[in-house]
């Protein structure tokens, strides 16, 4: 049986993991290529990198830190934040990232998922979506872009259905509202987007203990839940959580 | 030496940093010569079935290989590299691809057998960690020595491979219905998932196929 999957997710920024509430107030809180081999021994299934970074300077500090990720952890990873073209795509595959997110840049030109389907196979393009309530939208929800500053007028159903058409594998679904607050994912989003897609998809944003994983891998048909804040500050271990979802019936991978 | 079959499918680098780890001599080329050549082989790679045969045509890979492994080089087929060792993939712009043929059978696709077999709610690809159950008996069983049975590999694919003699089956994975997710025969065995991205049993599973099979 096909086992759900706990994706740890890094936002690196000038060599660094950090961490910020709502995509505000960052601050360091370790080595991203020391932190990724200890996910890896502790049975994480998936880790998923994004560039913060504003400058290219640290654009080349990025792509050493997933060289050095490649050669540490044996497991899948994916590589998001500021890829916009199928050059910046083929430095971070070439560098051993398995797939490449694609959010922002994906709803300015939605090509870029084809051509990159086209390329490097459709199991290495992910859209990464950002969601925003709101009742204006067919779906209930809008798509916005560039860390929810800015909204596209897009309803997210919609652009998932689209992104699928288009060729992405695999969808990130961020939840804006429930972001960084640590009080459960977005459960109803979760499972609409996840229902209307034949494609995975990756619940992100709100996970603040062991059973909001439960919660959104059965009740918001998830394939996979993204977790960062609750595994970073040490409240829980991976194997606290995969623990819970075995307790919950919950089929993971024993490591 | 071993040689990585390069044909412009996909991600080498995950094998190559898994080979490193495990401080293996090996050559990523796209020279048939060197295939020839080759100790032992791995033929890894993601990516679509015709493209990959087109590429493994205009090289010379595809005849190459068929020598390679007639010849008794210990052989490798990882994912796409799985199916396309087998006759013919349903993968195709029309019909079907032709493959490389060294053993008998078809990639076949999940989405139609699922819809054939009134199979709903499962995504396609089939991604994420899934357990494989070897074959106890099959003479390629080594593979799997020091691996708990039933433990999770890493699969990411919309095709699978459906060898025609069961007998070649060495391991056995459940998504839908079960299929055949390791075969082998002789000197080539071929698993549909990653090794180079299953954690620690995967470079088990590797460092067994150089350590057992490896020339």
């Amino acid at each position: 049986m096909l086992e759900k999957r706990i994706v740890v997710c890094l936002d690196v920024r000038d060599g660094k993991t950090t961490k910020g509430v709502k995509f505000q107030g960052n601050v360091d809180i370790g080595d991203p290529v020391e932190m990724a081999r200890g996910y890896y021994e502790a049975g994480c299934d998936e880790l998923v990198f994004y560039d913060i970074t504003a400058s290219s300077e640290g654009r080349g500090i990025f792509i050493d830190v997933v060289e050095r990720v490649a050669r540490e952890i044996f497991i899948p990873f994916c590589v998001g934040g500021g890829l916009g073209s199928i050059e910046d795509i083929r430095r971070v595959i070439n560098a051993g990232a398995e797939k490449v997110s694609l959010n922002s840049q994906a709803v300015k030109n939605p090509a870029i998922i084809s051509e990159g389907a086209a390329i490097f196979g459709r199991q290495c393009v992910v859209l990464g979506m950002d969601a925003l309530k709101d009742p204006a939208m067919p779906s209930g929800y809008q798509v916005v872009i560039n860390g929810g500053r800015v909204h596209t007028g897009r309803d997210a159903l919609a652009w998932a259905l689209e992104a699928e058409k288009l060729g992405a594998g695999e969808i990130v679904l961020n939840s804006i509202d429930t972001d960084g607050v640590r009080n459960g994912y977005e459960i109803e989003l979760t499972k609409m987007i996840s229902e209307a897609v034949g494609i995975p998809v990756v619940a992100s944003g709100g996970a603040g203990e062991p059973e909001h994983l439960a919660q959104v891998l059965s009740e918001g048909r998830a394939d996979a839940a993204l977790i960062a804040s609750m595994v970073h500050y040490g409240d829980y271990s991976i194997s606290d959580i995969k623990r819970h979802l075995d307790s919950r019936g919950i089929p993971v991978r024993r490591t | 030496m071993i040689v990585v079959i390069d044909y412009d499918a996909g991600n080498l680098r995950s094998v190559e940093t898994a080979l490193e780890h495990l401080n293996s001599d090996f050559v990523v080329s796209a020279n048939p010569e060197q295939v020839r050549g080759a100790d032992t082989i791995i033929f890894p790679g993601v990516g679509e079935a015709a493209h990959a045969m087109g590429v493994l045509r205009r090289r010379g890979l595809d005849q190459a290989l068929r020598e390679a492994v007639g010849a008794g080089v210990p052989t490798l087929g990882i994912c796409i590299g799985s199916q396309i060792l087998l006759d013919e993939s349903l993968e195709a712009r029309d019909g079907v691809t032709r493959c490389i043929g060294l053993e008998a059978g078809t990639a076949r696709f999940f989405s139609e057998d699922f819809a054939k077999r009134g199979i709903s709610g499962l995504k396609v690809p089939h991604m994420g960690w899934n357990q494989v159950q070897p074959v106890d008996g099959h003479p390629a069983s080594s593979l799997f020595d020091g691996i708990e049975p039933g433990s999770s590999f890493y699969f990411v694919h919309s095709y699978y491979p459906a060898p025609s003699d069961d007998a070649v089956t060495l391991g056995i994975t459940e998504y839908g219905f079960p299929f055949v997710s390791a075969y082998g025969r002789g000197n080539l065995v071929a698993t549909q998932f990653h090794p180079e991205k299953s954690g620690p049993v995967g470079l088990k599973l590797l460092d067994n196929f150089i350590r057992n099979f490896g020339g």
